[in-house]
């Protein structure tokens, strides 16, 4: 065979697999409808007529406080039910994201998984249609009453999965959680200062720590995530829930009004004056904490998740705060609720699976998390730690926020597919005076807008 | 595409050594029976690297999030690649790690077997050649946290630079936006070094003492002795060297993940970073696709380039 023959044959042969591949879109190429759920039938609570069942759930509760409540729980359920068998695959937040679209688009999905709200995750497994409606089973359970509307909102998408915080409910949440300021007290004490409970007095308070040889504020923020977090709550304190709720949620705003730069400013400032660690973005979340847990800074900012490290290293010198806007008696904050516990359009068992949910989210399962040092979504009211400690700090802030119409602000990188990538370099751009705040608005609302564009 | 050919001539030429059958004025026969014996490695070649070759290519013609319904977007997904500030850098900033991955350990190995393969007597040399390898064995995750200690603001490197007095200096090495990617790249270095001076030593032992000899009776110091002899001997090991440091350069992805996940801000960002990123975290697998092609472009062409230093004959 001659050189240029073989030539022409490798040739067609690479353009016959080319125009085979490209013959089949990867996941179709038109809009197919997501599948009909089988909401239409029947749902039911009777775990035992399942029969032998084994439930596949995947979580991400690996920390060790949650995830000793997470083993706890599933244990009763298996008592409860010795019919059912539970199969659990745990793993860490990125690890979970990461494969979790993976496992989900496989012939044998999860029965139950948890998913993380907003447009990049839960957004696009509702439009893929990878997700059951769990409205039915709300009613059956009284979730719809149980959990207060700014939580279930939270878990809430339309069925093509455009619009978040209406439509469909996809799932609970097991634990609270919310981002705010921890603070030392005898620094407080000492320098005669009272806990801050506005952005405008914790600001006053900055150059006094300072002025007297104390860093205010550990940052670290080389894992990229903290930065969402020191600007989440800024931004939310300054712009006030509505405005911020509704810029993540697409329904109105832009990034790059006012507010949303002053905020930018703000912690540009705290950056350039030394309010906040030097060289932050190269120092970690944990060396921030363990720098506050010293007693080497007066506050970190970071979220009630972190309460067991904490108590731990400054024990009963700790205590914990969400800001507000000025002349709100509510905080305003970042935060929200953990993963939703959402059932798969794929389940075989979706009774069992609704089940389990409600097993572990419901009023005994807050008793089993709080014993193990986690904060329930619902805390139980007659819920007391003892007043002055850290926990009674973290508990009575989360009520105070989910009071009346509450002060919850979703993380921002909710907002879009990208947000996150694109607001924690914006951020790490920001303090490092990389970008003036004005850049830094512009650069998350290039973002923003395109996305808005293509739903 | 090698292996074929390569047995194919290796069966013909074992069964061919009479005259008549290499010359004979029949066709030649083509030998089926030999591509029965590579078979089974393309089989494995074909399922586990064809097949996600081919796949990742028509992925990339494509607007897809990995779930749902996907939209064909032709070459635009590759238009990106240029027009996209972030992807852009991406590809430069593995440009700047070629010069610290390669170039920097290739320059110093050669200096350093220039000197110690005179003192080739050397007594525990097997000893120094584990230690010198020893990075390259270790897992890449280790090394990067190690790093990632080194480079702190209260790790050695800072601390050995206020010992000597150069405490405004001092900085987190791996946050700053100036600093990060030769910080990396350092990292690279020093991974790299090992590898090309063990594959130089084990060159240079492959030379003739006699060579040295002559050149020394001709009158030739150290350094011409250098460039006429040790130099030209070794070109098939810096081939190999340049092409293993090279590839490793453009496709770093292990040290980034570790140590900067691509920051501060997008400083350190790398197309193999970009690409896993893409694909499993911000849900635009076609791009992530074009980036993945494009990179295995890139480095197919420079192992090609490369091989050109290669000597013909190679033992």
């Amino acid at each position: 065979m001659s050189r240029s023959t073989k030539t022409v044959r490798t040739l067609a042969v690479s353009l016959a697999l080319a125009l085979a591949a490209t013959a089949c879109a990867p996941g179709g190429s038109t809009t197919d409808e997501p599948a009909a759920n089988s909401s239409a039938s029947q749902v039911s609570k009777d775990v035992s007529a399942a029969g032998d069942v084994t439930l596949t759930v995947w979580d991400q509760n690996t920390d060790t406080g949650i995830n000793d409540a997470q083993e706890e729980l599933n244990k009763q359920f298996q008592q409860k039910y010795p019919n059912v068998k539970i199969e659990r695959v745990s793993r860490s937040f990125s690890d979970l994201k990461t494969t979790l679209k993976l496992a989900l688009t496989s012939k044998d999905p999860p029965d139950v998984v948890q998913a993380n709200q907003g447009y990049p995750d839960m957004g696009s497994f509702v439009s893929g249609g990878l997700l059951r409606p769990e409205d039915d089973y709300a009613k059956l359970y009284g979730w719809d009453s149980y959990f207060p509307e700014q939580q279930l909102n939270l878990n809430k998408f339309t069925a093509d999965g455009r619009d978040w915080q209406s439509g469909n409910l996809y799932g609970v949440s097991q634990t609270g959680e919310i981002v705010g300021v921890y603070y030392n007290r005898k620094i407080l004490k000492n320098l005669n200062l009272q806990v801050p409970k506005t952005i405008t007095e914790f600001e006053a308070m900055l150059p006094t720590i300072k002025a007297s040889g104390m860093l205010p504020i550990a940052y670290g923020d080389v894992e990229k995530s903290p930065g969402i977090h020191i600007y989440g709550i800024t931004q939310a304190a300054i712009a006030g829930k509505q405005a911020v709720t509704d810029l993540v949620t697409g329904k109105s705003g832009a990034w790059t009004d006012e507010p949303s730069v002053k905020a930018a400013q703000t912690i540009q400032d705290w950056a350039t004056k030394g309010y906040i660690t030097e060289g932050a973005n190269g120092i970690s979340r944990d060396e921030a904490l363990a720098e506050f847990g010293k007693g080497k800074s007066a506050f970190v900012i970071t979220g009630t998740w972190e309460q067991p490290k904490v108590i731990k290293s400054l024990g009963a010198d700790s205590g914990f705060v969400a800001l507000g806007p000025d002349g709100s008696d509510t905080p305003v904050t970042t935060g929200g609720v953990g993963l939703a516990w959402a059932i798969t359009t794929g389940s075989k068992h979706p009774d069992v699976a609704a089940a389990y949910i409600d097993f572990i989210t419901n009023a005994a399962a807050a008793q089993v998390l709080i014993d193990n040092g986690n904060l329930p979504a619902v805390p139980p009211a007659d819920w007391a730690p003892k007043a002055g400690t850290l926990q009674a700090d973290v508990a009575s802030e989360w009520k105070r926020v989910n009071a009346g119409s509450g002060g919850l602000v979703p993380y921002l990188d909710y907002a879009t597919p990208t947000f996150y990538d694109t607001l924690s370099a914006a951020v790490q751009q920001l303090t490092a005076t990389k970008l003036t705040p004005q850049q830094f608005a512009e650069q998350l609302q290039k973002d923003y807008a395109a996305f808005l564009k293509s739903k | 595409m090698t292996a074929p050919v390569a047995s194919a001539t290796s069966i013909n030429s074992s069964g061919a050594n009479d005259p008549r059958a290499r010359r004979g004025g029949k066709k030649r026969k083509v030998e089926w029976k030999a591509y029965l014996y590579i078979l089974p490695a393309f089989v494995l070649f074909a399922v586990f690297l064809g097949v996600p070759a081919v796949q990742t290519a028509q992925y990339s013609l494509f607007k897809w999030n990995g779930i749902g319904p996907s939209t064909w977007v032709g070459l635009k997904n590759y238009g990106e690649l240029f027009t996209d500030s972030v992807l852009r850098s991406s590809f430069l900033h593995a440009g700047v790690l070629i010069f610290f991955y390669a170039v920097i350990p290739v320059v110093l190995a050669l200096f350093l077997t220039a000197i110690i393969s005179r003192g080739a007597n050397l007594r525990g040399m097997s000893v120094f050649r584990t230690l010198l390898f020893l990075p390259q064995v270790v897992a890449s995750v280790v090394v990067a946290t190690t790093w990632v200690a080194i480079y702190s603001p209260d790790g050695l490197i800072n601390q050995l630079l206020r010992l000597v007095g150069l405490g405004s200096l001092t900085r987190a090495w791996l946050g700053d936006f100036d600093t990060a990617l030769p910080a990396v790249g350092i990292v690279g270095s020093w991974l790299g070094i090992g590898l090309c001076l063990v594959l130089f030593l084990s060159g240079v032992a492959n030379i003739q003492p006699e060579l040295f000899e002559a050149a020394r009776i001709d009158g030739a110091g150290p350094v011409g002795e250098f460039f006429s002899i040790t130099l030209p001997a070794l070109r098939g090991q810096i081939a190999v060297a340049l092409t293993l440091t090279v590839v490793a350069a453009l496709k770093t992805f292990d040290l980034v993940y570790i140590t900067t996940r691509g920051g501060p801000g997008t400083s350190t960002t790398l197309p193999a970073f970009e690409a896993y990123n893409r694909a499993f975290n911000t849900g635009k697998v076609g791009s992530a696709a074009a980036v993945a092609i494009l990179l295995t472009a890139i480095i197919l062409v420079v192992t090609v380039l490369i091989q050109k230093i290669q000597p013909d004959e190679v033992e």
